[in-house]
């Protein structure tokens, strides 16, 4: 299955660096970094059905707050079979439901709710897993954030909010790459520790260390689920790579918002053999 | 004896009886449950309402999240916290996603009074009704609020329910059934059009018996909707009247004036004066004395009504 599930993040890598290459925008290095959990999420974690339906009862539930990585969720939701993948070719184009960051307003099945202008996610996780406690529904609610997200006030509203209110059916998981925009996190706005700063607002931190490494993301989310229902929201650090599994994109935050050119892309596409079949 | 009654009771009147005819309504609360008159409902319904403290917008996010899975989230706060300061979570989280969720504020406009301008939000109906698919409306009094409450729970889709905090008249029909969109004629007259809104409403019947002692016959109509804005009912009045006062407690800019202006110049140039606000921030003061220092009073709607029939 492991093996299976490597294969499946070469495919969406490739999906990955192919669609920001064939508009020239995107963001392929966050995109890259989360491509385990997001395989692992769709592929192994969740229950979920990919006959969508908004309400989702009796499902998990996921939510994209760092919005801008819509290129790894619009790839796993497609292969997972939320809808055909020869739609990814529409990212970011005119009168495509792959809009360059995540909406609900065309209909674009996997998708809850409108995600881009950042720190928003997490409160709306909040409210879907109220809603399950109020239909007793027992499925869990995922979201996850970027690590410079964590800069914009309205998390920590939330995540006041979420311990307070004993919130235990969800799991935010935050995509630790220690990068933002313009530079590394230090650089841009010290974060100091933000295990310990969830622990300060009383949630439950696990950490992926190797967040590029399936069975360990596997592990730790498998974890997480276990834990739920115990009085605590779950915040899981996972440390991943920016730009994973394109050796010219890692170790920078350059390729947080640019697209590589042609030969760049051959590049690219070499580092990840295609299991799938390219859309 | 008119009873005096406020709209943000209305309100809470209106929760209530949603409390108990309808399981899926939720409500929210940022640190202002009595102000926002939600305690009945947090009190029969404790597992459906919640405290977010003052944090509004988690409140907002929050709300757009309960709808994922059915629920109805009627939020609550002052006006300002309501839309200034949550604007961006309110456009991306829940009217870019479409979201069922009930934006409830009170104390808008400069009627909050003592408080002061931080508080007076008079640009609110502007930024909400510039939002796709959002529905804003803005009752006159009590029964309308309440009225407006348990509609707006049937309405599919996120809307603006502007409302305030003094006593005034309460002159609409108790127990009246209320058709978001559709404007209500209070008084039929031939000289001028006055449509007003919230507060103002009042105002205008008051202005149309001043109006009347100096022979002139105002038709009142009251745009409880500024969006969906019934132009139907707007261009039907003025087909007969050939002029209009449009009156509200708001900012000229971006208020109901400027949708009915937007309407008439496309479909009728008529003449128009306008009740509002005009490009300055409240202060702090009695609800009367800011209303006729701001001219939002009755006086103020009588003075633009001869100057308008004049223009004709």
């Amino acid at each position: 299955m492991d093996d299976n599930l490597n294969a499946i993040c070469n495919q969406v890598r490739r999906d990955i660096v192919r669609m920001v290459h064939a508009q020239s925008s995107g963001h392929p290095g966050g995109s890259l970094g989360c491509v385990e959990y997001f395989v692992a999420l769709y592929f192994k974690i969740m229950k979920h059905n990919i006959d969508f339906e908004m309400n989702g009862i009796d499902e998990d539930l996921f939510f994209l707050s760092n919005g801008h990585i819509s290129p790894v969720l619009y790839s796993v939701l497609a292969r997972r079979g939320y809808f055909d993948v020869k739609e990814l070719s529409t990212f970011r184009t005119i009168n495509s439901r792959l809009q360059g960051h995540p909406a609900t307003h065309d209909k674009l099945p996997g998708v809850r709710i409108a995600s881009g202008s950042l720190g928003q996610g997490m409160s709306v996780a909040i409210g879907a897993a109220l809603t399950k406690k109020l239909n007793n529904d027992s499925s869990i609610v995922y979201s996850l954030h970027g690590d410079g997200e964590l800069q914009e006030g309205q998390i920590w509203e939330a995540a006041m909010y979420a311990s307070g209110n004993k919130v235990d059916n969800l799991i935010c998981t935050i995509d630790y790459n220690q990068k933002q925009i313009d530079g590394s996190l230090d650089e841009v706005l010290p974060m100091g520790n933000i295990a310990n700063k969830f622990k300060a607002f009383d949630w439950k931190v696990l950490e992926i260390k190797k967040g590029n490494n399936i069975n360990d993301v596997i592990d730790v989310l498998n974890e997480a689920k276990s834990l739920c229902g115990n009085g605590k929201p779950i915040c899981i650090i996972m440390h991943t790579e920016m730009g994973n599994g394109v050796d010219f994109m890692m170790g920078t935050h350059k390729w947080h918002g640019v697209a590589p050119n042609d030969e760049q892309l051959t590049d690219a596409l070499n580092q990840n053999p295609e299991s799938l079949g390219d859309y | 004896m008119m009873k005096m009654k406020d709209t943000r009771s209305g309100f809470g009147a209106g929760l209530t009886e949603l409390g108990k005819s309808n399981p899926n309504v939720v409500a929210l609360c940022a640190d202002l449950t009595g102000s926002l008159k939600m305690n009945e409902f947090a009190d029969n319904h404790p597992e459906r309402f919640f405290q977010v403290g003052i944090a509004e917008a988690n409140m907002m996010g929050i709300a757009a999240g309960l709808t994922i899975g059915g629920k109805i989230p009627f939020t609550g706060t002052f006006a300002n916290f309501s839309t200034s300061r949550v604007y961006d979570q309110i456009r991306q989280s829940i009217a870019y996603s479409e979201k069922n969720v009930k934006i409830c504020a009170s104390h808008a406009g400069l009627t909050l009074g003592e408080d002061g301008a931080t508080h007076q939000v008079l640009e609110d109906i502007g930024m909400m009704k510039m939002l796709p698919g959002m529905v804003v409306i803005n009752p006159c009094d009590y029964n309308q609020t309440k009225a407006a409450t348990i509609a707006i729970a049937e309405h599919n889709g996120p809307v603006y329910l502007r409302f305030g905090r003094p006593k005034v008249p309460n002159f609409t029909p108790e127990n009246q059934s209320f058709e978001i969109g559709k404007a209500i004629c209070l008084k039929d007259g031939k000289d001028v059009s006055i449509f007003a809104t919230g507060h103002l409403v009042w105002e205008s019947m008051l202005a149309q018996k001043a109006l009347e002692e100096q022979g002139i016959s105002a038709e009142i109509i009251n745009i409880h909707t500024i969006k969906p804005l019934d132009e139907r009912a707007i261009l039907e009045s003025v087909a007969k009247t050939k002029c209009v006062v449009s009156a509200e407690e708001h900012m000229l800019n971006g208020g109901l004036g400027d949708s009915i202006a937007q309407c008439l110049s496309k479909n009728n140039p008529t003449p128009i004066e306008m009740v509002g606000v005009d490009d300055t921030f409240g202060e702090s003061g009695k609800p009367k004395e800011l209303m006729a220092k701001y001219r939002l009073d009755s006086i103020s709607i009588v003075n633009a009504a001869l100057k308008v029939v004049k223009r004709k």
